[in-house]
């Protein structure tokens, strides 16, 4: 939370609104642990990870919309790390849950 | 809106203890999303709609400001489940010397170097000096006990009570061992240690008590120097931190 808040609040000072996605649970290896979080400006500008890199832009692309019609959602990544090596080039497997939510609470 | 997150924002500014609870799943689908800001004495704001929910939650998140592991929790209520993530913000680590002697100087390099604020009380004025001590946070000259009993005594804080003086020590530890504090180690030999503890118990202390004071104080590494017991003391602070006993240092298979 605290390495995302001076970006947050630099875009909430101009105006924009925030969506924050957080870690909320890892099975097996996960490059970030529980907490950790990607906070996405409404001009798509971003703070902090949740994994490293491999799941950041489908997470983007949901924080996004979440902006727009302000409903949470819960992603599920699971890849193998075979998988995942050869789909995305990182090596990071496990299976991971982000809580998707704008901020406005 | 946006009230929590600015009194989350406030809290953190402050260094003061905080758990954020966030709905993120219930089996009917509602209130995903909904939040409870919860405070060290148990108090909240913001609201899950329901009142049973919301009492176990706080019971959790009280215990998670200190614990700062984040992660997610499953409750049933009438015949509902509900997924809770609850991450711990703890205040920064704090670190009280009592006794501003010669150990209690590398004590507060070794303390600030980890990232501790550092306090340091003594009665004597002699010994409490900005010139001895540039590094501490905040420096005392007042009787230890009064300003500690003054103090915001928590599980992030540690004291390390090193004057050698019973008249200092004990009711140092009187206050001390009445509030939960994450760490309590107190100076002196074996032999002080215990018969300290005997003239504490006949103050009303009790076994549960006594047994929260780390004496002899620090890690048993053959320490000669102030500095070396600064270390000691510093390296027992740290494993007592991450919950590991004096026989789980040295033991790599133990988590």
């Amino acid at each position: 939370m605290r390495d995302i808040l001076p970006d947050v609040e630099r875009w909430r000072a101009r105006g924009e609104r925030v969506a924050v996605a957080t870690v909320v649970s890892v099975a097996g290896s996960a490059p970030r642990r529980p907490g950790a979080k990607l906070a996405v400006s409404e001009k798509g500008e971003i703070s902090g990870s949740v994994s490293g890199g491999c799941v950041e832009p489908a997470v983007i692309e949901t924080a996004l919309q979440v902006i727009k019609d302000g409903k949470p959602q819960m992603l599920e990544f699971g890849i193998s790390e075979e998988e995942n090596f050869e789909q995305i080039g990182l090596a990071c497997g496990g299976t991971i849950h982000v809580f998707v939510e704008r901020l406005d609470w | 809106m946006s009230a929590l997150y600015e009194e989350l924002k406030q809290q953190l500014a402050q260094e003061r203890g905080v758990a954020l609870a966030t709905l993120v799943r219930s089996s009917s689908g509602q209130g995903i999303g909904a939040k409870l800001l919860v405070f060290p004495d148990k108090s909240f704001h913001g609201s899950f709609g329901l009142p049973e929910l919301e009492a176990r939650v706080v019971e959790d998140a009280e215990q998670a400001i200190w614990i700062g592991e984040p992660g997610t929790r499953l409750y049933t209520l009438h015949e509902q489940t509900f997924e809770v993530f609850i991450e711990g913000f703890p205040p920064p680590p704090r670190l009280i010397i009592v006794g501003a002697g010669h150990i209690a100087i590398p004590l507060t390099t070794f303390a600030r170097t980890l990232g501790y604020r550092v306090v340091v009380i003594d009665a004597r004025a002699a010994f409490a000096t900005r010139e001895r001590f540039p590094h501490a946070d905040e420096l005392i000259v007042a009787w230890p006990d009064e300003v500690l009993a003054r103090m915001d005594l928590n599980p992030s804080t540690a004291v390390a009570i090193l004057t050698h003086d019973p008249k200092f020590d004990e009711p140092s530890l009187k206050v001390v061992l009445s509030r939960q504090v994450g760490y309590v180690g107190a100076i002196g030999s074996r032999k002080t240690s215990q018969e300290r503890n005997e003239r504490l118990k006949q103050q009303g202390l009790t076994d549960e008590q006594l047994s929260r004071i780390h004496a002899p104080i620090g890690l048993n590494i053959g320490a000669k120097t102030p500095e070396e017991m600064a270390l000691a003391i510093m390296a027992e602070i740290v494993a007592s931190r991450y919950g590991k006993d004096r026989t789980a240092i040295l033991d790599w298979s133990r988590k």
